[in-house]
């Protein structure tokens, strides 16, 4: 009895988005799927520890869900005859249509919701909300705790995203092919920021939030199985080389430990071993963008057995042909801070000066504390305090901010 | 669906621009959206000073000259069109030559619901 309730909950976890997918393919509906899917979990619940658990539970939880939302649909058409027509229309399609239940029409079906809860017809915050809620199976209470906003503004969240996708006419449609890349991008950047969400979440005094990063890894993981393209793999790997340095990113008081300093025994080798692999997968289809990129600098990093030892000649080839790919005021400064490490503070530092000359990193406060280190480094104590300040000014984030201060702290004594 | 897709552009972008369509373009567009069975309707309009605006408030008409609205981007003309879905309509939309220097709108259309549940609306004229 209790051992039929431990599978159900088992199949629950592991196949309920898919039976979901499928269920709003089928019934062309998120609400009505949503609901069936409960009814098919409760009545699986019922009759599974009675009649034994059926040889494809993933196909029965289907079939019951769709029965059982037409039978709903038939019910409510009592009192809302434009249903009838619906209920009528979708019994046509279970009688005469065979439930796709094979693997890959499951796939397609795990594919079609990622692309639908991430169409770029949907505001940004509405697609990370409707990822989270129906990709990973967040609950909105457990998705508004990460992000810090009440459940009511995310369930309303949520609730705007399906009214448009009904509204408007939001396919439930993988992409045309014309259209994959650009489509997988806008997806690549929900889960990205996902993941960031919840790394620099992970400082201090946020450690409750839910681990978002763990989720971004897992919806990399399966859009990665899904959807085998370079960008994907990059991100992933991205994201397993940046949790890899989790523990040695802070101290137990929540205190921030930069890249040079961290004790590199902390890092774990597992996430970084399938990162590395996947980085190279990715830079050998020569299809490759930002994201591997990115993953490839931090594979570099990852290599180095110390911080001196690191090969700054690879990474700042990485950087040049990351310029020429995606040009952005925050990719120049990385490159400037990596010739410093190559070639001395001062030829760092006029290329963060040029940068900041031209008005556009002004506001960013990395830009401050690099420019800050650069001139700590070559002994300019002044400079260093005024850059520091300037960070000190700009920044938000609470161990950010006491690592900037102890650095002050540090040139007042030092 | 129907969608109408809302043509906007800066008056001066939409024919002093190097990538400014010119009107034979924009026809042969038309024609081929026509040929795809998705048109219902499109017309490009007449400059925005030949706009007027009529307001009825406690049952008398108000004309003043001019669009209701001030924007930076104005009504140059529309697409009324019957797509699948939205990404039908999306593709029709980012093929009209004056998306280049401005930008479309793409709005489905809604049915009035009128309370005789015998003459269940199709109309959609707003």
């Amino acid at each position: 009895m209790t051992d039929t309730r431990d599978i159900v909950e088992t199949i629950y976890r592991e196949h309920s988005r898919q039976v979901l997918a499928t269920l709003i393919r089928l019934l062309r509906d998120f609400e009505l799927a949503e609901e069936a899917l409960h009814d098919a979990f409760a009545a699986a619940m019922s009759q599974w520890p009675r009649d034994g658990i059926p040889h494809n539970p993933r196909a029965w939880l289907i079939s019951a869900g769709r029965f059982r939302a037409i039978d709903n649909l038939r019910r409510r058409a009592r009192f809302d005859a434009s249903l009838a027509e619906i209920a009528y229309q979708l019994e046509i399609e279970h009688t005469t249509t065979t439930t796709p239940i094979d693997d890959a029409g499951v796939a397609d079906d795990s594919l079609r919701l990622i692309f639908t809860c991430c169409h770029p017809a949907l505001p940004l915050d509405g697609q990370v909300a409707m990822t989270l809620r129906e990709v990973c199976g967040l609950t909105t209470e457990e998705v508004a705790r990460a992000f810090l906003i009440s459940p009511s503004t995310l369930a309303q969240r949520i609730v705007r995203a399906k009214a448009k996708i009904r509204d408007a006419g939001i396919p439930y449609q993988l992409p045309e092919p014309s259209a994959l890349t650009e489509r997988l991008d806008g997806v690549l950047r929900v889960i990205y920021l996902v993941f960031n969400e919840g790394y620099s979440a992970s400082f201090g005094e946020t450690l409750t939030r839910a681990d978002l990063s763990g989720e971004a890894i897992r919806l990399g993981r399966l859009l990665h199985e899904l959807s085998p393209e370079p960008e994907v793999a990059g991100l992933l790997a991205l994201m397993l080389l940046q949790e890899s340095r989790r523990d040695a990113r802070t101290t137990p008081e929540g205190e921030l430990i930069l890249l040079h300093e961290q004790d590199r025994t902390l890092w774990d080798r597992a996430l970084i071993d399938e990162g590395i692999s996947l980085v190279e997968r990715a830079l050998s289809s020569r299809r490759f963008g930002p994201y591997a990129l990115q993953a490839a600098i931090a594979a570099v990093h990852a290599e180095a057995p110390s911080a001196e030892a690191t090969d700054w000649e690879q990474i700042i080839g990485l950087y040049d042909v990351l310029m020429r790919i995606t040009p952005s005021p925050v990719v120049a400064l990385n490159r400037a801070v990596a010739i410093a490490m190559r070639d001395g503070p001062t030829a760092g530092l006029s290329l963060i000066d040029a940068l900041m000359a031209r008005g556009e990193l002004r506001d960013y406060h990395l830009a401050h504390a690099a420019r800050a280190d650069l001139c700590r480094r070559r002994g300019d104590v002044e400079q260093a305090r005024q850059g520091y300040w300037q960070a000190l000014s700009l920044v938000q984030q609470g161990p950010e901010r006491r690592f900037l201060e102890r650095r002050l702290a540090e040139l007042e004594n030092g | 669906m129907k969608y109408l897709c809302l043509v906007y552009s800066r008056e001066t972008a939409l024919h002093d621009l190097p990538d400014s369509p010119h009107d034979s373009e924009c026809l042969a567009y038309a024609e081929s959206v026509q040929a795809s069975g998705r048109m219902l309707a499109a017309e490009a309009l007449q400059p925005v000073e030949s706009a007027t605006t009529v307001r009825v408030r406690n049952g008398k008409a108000a004309v003043t000259d001019g669009p209701f609205a001030e924007t930076k981007e104005q009504l140059a003309g529309f697409y009324l069109i019957e797509a699948h879905d939205l990404n039908e309509a999306l593709n029709v939309a980012a093929g009209i030559p004056a998306a280049r220097v401005g930008s479309v709108e793409v709005r489905p259309t809604r049915e009035l619901v009128t309370d005789s549940p015998a003459s269940h609306a199709k109309a959609t004229s707003a």
